[in-house]
């Protein structure tokens, strides 16, 4: 069976520090996987390594069973081709805790950006696209107003659309919503539920647990750079199986 | 030129890193009277080959070099002043190194370069009084032959007028494409 995103014996290094050990990771098609855990755990930087955005220092990325990455010893060593990689790593869409979105760009200039310079697809095929997605992020109005002019709220979803118009067949989150006021959360999470129900295979990091538990098909717990328990939704939070997991939840219940 | 020296200079490859910092810690680190010298009287003489025939062009030419060091360090700035998730964002969406510079870092350096870069342009403007020195005239040079033929000590009120003109030119266009790129 394809996995669409496979990570094998990942590790990463900050000089001495190890964040990631040996992380092994599966993730099938449609599934929506939360990541969750204490802070420091290592959830955001494995988010970010199969993004390529940190360098691991040893192991191998799949994305849908084609090799992304193979580092040993901190050493590129797959010989894959920079427009393999690009093609490879562009099947992915990455969503920022702080959106960044291009603030010299307007919204619809922000979501065109990607497919037209880097896939080379047609302007006036993207410019359908794009309009396409911002409605269906509900800024349909917003086209032309630049970021500056845009709540959190709404500047998130259009990150999210500026990643869905790559076309992407999954989808990262790296804490979406954390950098939202209280109740701007909802309108950024209703978008992901969204995209779940349209069956987009998922990686979410993130600490609205209720959110985690009503949209994943399987939870991850991380802890001290491992997966400590990996389980459904229900399983793991009402029947955690090891101690720091039952800790980790009390902690946020409270 | 300073846009190649400062990306230069944040490069990750060692040997164009150096050699970025080499050049702008000369041209810093000299005077601008002796680079002039040096490219006037000093080239000639290691060989024949360097001589230049217009002083207009050995001026320009060490006018360049010296204020493209300084440009790159206010280049440097101003690209190192975008955020990180900038970068970032470029990158997960597939852009390369070039398209991330020309389309995203760039454009949005160009607000914060342009006030420094407007004082460097008028600082150069007035340093070109010291092309005197390799017989090129100038402003101040011809003020300064009116003022010994005349005796006059007041010939020097107009010419600086003129510079002032010049600046207020200079700092009007500067201003006005500073209005320009600030409307996002």
């Amino acid at each position: 069976m394809m996995m669409m995103i496979k990570t094998e014996n990942l590790c990463k290094s900050f000089g001495t520090v190890k964040v990631l050990k040996d992380v092994n990771l599966e993730v099938k098609k449609g599934e929506v996987v939360t990541i969750i855990g204490p802070s420091g755990a290592g959830k955001s930087t494995l988010l970010r390594s199969i993004n390529q955005l940190e360098t691991i220092t040893s192991g191998k990325i799949f994305i849908e069973d084609e090799l992304l990455s193979h580092i040993e010893n901190g050493k590129e060593v797959s010989g894959i081709t920079k427009d393999e990689h690009t093609r490879i790593l562009t099947k992915t869409g990455m969503v920022f805790q702080s959106f960044n979105l291009f603030p010299h760009k307007t919204v619809l200039e922000n979501v065109m950006l990607a497919p037209i310079n880097v896939q080379k697809k047609d302007p006036g095929t993207v410019k359908k696209i794009a309009i396409d997605l911002i409605e269906r992020v509900g800024l349909g109005e917003k086209l032309d107003s630049y970021p500056a002019n845009l709540s959190g709220g709404q500047q998130q979803r259009v990150a999210i659309a500026r990643a869905l118009a790559m076309q992407p067949d999954i989808m990262l989150f790296d804490e979406p919503t954390s950098a939202l006021d209280i109740e701007l959360v909802g309108e950024v999470l209703n978008v992901i539920k969204e995209l779940a129900n349209e069956g987009m295979t998922m990686v979410i990091v993130t600490h609205e647990m209720k959110f985690a538990r009503e949209v994943s098909d399987r939870i991850v717990f991380m802890y001290d750079g491992g997966i400590y328990e990996d389980g459904s939704p229900d399983q793991l939070f009402t029947n955690p199986q090891k101690e720091r997991t039952q800790q980790f939840l009390q902690s946020i219940v409270g | 030129m300073s846009i190649f020296l400062a990306l230069g200079k944040m490069s990750k490859i060692t040997v164009i890193r150096k050699l970025c910092e080499a050049y702008v810690f000369f041209f810093r680190g000299t005077p601008l009277l002796m680079q002039l010298y040096f490219i006037w009287f000093g080239l000639p003489m290691i060989s024949p080959v360097f001589t230049i025939q217009s002083q207009f062009f050995a001026a320009w030419l060490a006018f360049s070099l010296n204020s493209a060091a300084y440009c790159t360090e206010i280049i440097r700035a101003a690209l190192e002043s975008i955020p990180k998730g900038q970068y970032e964002a470029a990158k997960a969406l597939g852009l390369s190194y070039g398209q991330t510079m020309r389309l995203i870092i760039i454009p949005q350096s160009i607000r914060q370069l342009i006030p420094p870069i407007g004082n460097e342009f008028i600082m150069v403007l007035k340093d070109a009084s010291i092309v005197s020195i390799i017989a090129l005239s100038d402003l101040t040079k011809v003020t300064r032959s009116i003022q010994s033929s005349t005796s006059s000590s007041m010939v020097y009120i107009p010419a600086m007028i003129i510079y002032l003109i010049i600046t207020a030119i200079f700092t009007y266009i500067f201003k006005r494409l500073e209005i320009r790129h600030s409307r996002y």
